[in-house]
């Protein structure tokens, strides 16, 4: 068997991620966010999104989220939101819940949105407001009262890593506190600020089964039908996640200054000119332009993808993986313990098992270089 | 055939944070939720569509008969409300 077939004209993109904004009053350590996003373009304005919601619907688009930065910080949101209910989007918001005050809710309700997801940090304030750098987890805890208030399902997303993951534990205890219908422990993913970050983040292998554990035994005696998700960190699996369903095949995200890219952290790939919807329509970006065509099928892939029986099933991995750790987007993710880079993989988490413990925050984050997420230390990074 | 709480009479109605649209994009019914989507295939989309708190069971299975020329549906109408009722797609009042 061989690669090589040429792609098959796609579906639609039936998934529209919307980033309005890199904005942020959060500075985790852990964002995808790109590290450069101080030099970025201008924010697109009220009738830009417009226009590419009423595109995108038209494409098929079905599926909405906004998300960031934080989508509250822009004020025409609840215009978006209504616009995008009217043309039959059902619409997510991802937030950290920062700004979201009792008539905002309401004001976001009557514009028809579906769902909110709401990011916490940790179970404490004390390691809340440290990962965030800001003091917030009194507010997030009011705005998740708020939201079930307003009878929206209750969706917690906590983001874990190295300085957390060991209160897994106190994280779904909050959460039943909370009333949580669903919540997503999401292991940090290394892109972006979290890739920087990378050291102080990857758990040992003992941290991530531990947590692994206490999920399961939480579930079997959960009193009420809270449903948790528990994403495994890649670095710690043997075959890659099928990523994005392949680039290019379901989902299509839109930074805040109007690039088109096929999942929220292409824009690093190096040699893809990644369009902006400013200047193309999305669905000339969609089917025919080269950035989106690039990755699509298999003939793009090398070995050991190309004559792999399994590359139909996880499309080669993650771009992004790959491009960071090998320095090649076209190799196949070091996940993989087929790729001749799998090392780079088990190394880092080598690395980790050799780190101390990490019970709690450093005592000053200045006498570590773990770098929180604003514009000032984008701007220091990218001078 | 019948399942646990479910008679000629339930007036299924589609569950809290499902919504039921028609894609034409994807040329199918479609059950949106939080962050996902379940493509339906025809007989779950034409059951689902009729599922609006009001109409019943029963009536429900008459119209499908109806709407297709055919008989002896009711054993998989219900069968599939036990199942959609199960994966919370559909409530029953």
């Amino acid at each position: 068997m061989s690669g090589g077939a040429p792609p098959a004209r796609p579906g639609p993109p039936l998934w529209l991620l919307l980033e309005l904004t890199y904005r942020c009053p959060l500075h985790c350590v852990f964002c995808y966010n790109p590290t450069d996003f101080a030099r970025s373009g201008p924010e697109l304005d009220t009738p830009q999104w417009l226009e590419v919601l009423r595109q995108a619907r038209a494409l098929g688009a079905v599926q909405l989220g906004l998300s960031g930065g934080e989508p509250l910080l822009r004020d025409d949101l609840e215009t978006l939101v209504a616009q995008a209910h009217r043309l039959g989007y059902y619409v997510n918001l991802i937030t950290s819940g920062v700004g979201l005050t009792e008539p905002r809710i309401r004001a976001l309700k009557q514009a028809g949105l579906d769902h909110i997801q709401l990011s916490f940090q940790d179970s404490t304030r004390q390691m809340n407001d440290f990962l965030s750098s800001t003091r917030t987890f009194e507010l997030k805890s009011r705005v998740a009262a708020l939201i079930k208030q307003h009878e929206y399902p209750m969706v917690l997303n906590v983001v874990l890593h190295r300085l957390n993951i060991d209160h897994v534990g106190e994280i779904l205890e909050m959460a039943e506190r909370m009333g949580a219908d669903y919540v997503e422990l999401a292991n940090t993913q290394f892109y972006g600020w979290a890739w920087h970050n990378r050291q102080h983040l990857m758990p040992t292998r003992a941290q991530v089964e531990r947590a692994e554990e206490v999920t399961r035994r939480h579930r079997e005696r959960a009193a009420r039908p809270m449903r948790i998700f528990f994403v495994v960190p890649d670095y710690f699996e043997r075959r890659p996640k099928a990523c994005m369903n392949g680039l290019g095949s379901i989902f299509l995200t839109v930074t805040p200054d109007g690039i088109a890219l096929p999942c929220h952290a292409a824009r690093m790939l190096p040699g893809l000119e990644f369009p902006n919807v400013t200047s193309a329509s999305l669905e000339h970006i969609w089917f025919d332009s080269a950035a989106f065509n690039h990755f699509r099928g298999d003939a793009w892939m090398k070995e050991p993808c190309r004559s792999c029986p399994e590359r139909a099933r996880d499309f080669g991995g993650c771009r992004c993986q790959a491009f960071l750790l090998t320095g090649d987007a076209a190799n196949a993710d070091p996940v993989c313990d087929l790729s001749p880079h799998h090392r780079l993989v088990t190394e880092a988490v080598a690395r980790a098992e050799r780190l101390p413990a990490a019970e709690r925050p450093p005592p000053a984050a200045a006498e570590i270089p773990l770098i929180f997420r604003s514009p000032a230390n984008s701007s220091k990074l990218f001078p | 055939m019948s399942a646990p709480g479910l008679s000629d009479a339930s007036r299924p109605a589609i569950g809290r944070g499902f919504r039921l649209q028609w894609e034409s994009a994807q040329n199918a019914w479609v059950l949106l939720y939080p962050e996902g989507m379940i493509k339906l295939n025809v007989s779950a989309g034409e059951i689902l569509k009729r599922c609006n708190g009001v109409a019943t069971i029963g009536q429900i299975t008459a119209e499908l008969e109806q709407a297709f020329s055919t008989t002896g549906l009711k054993t998989d109408v219900m069968a599939f409300v036990a199942m959609a009722r199960d994966k919370q797609w559909l409530a029953l009042p």
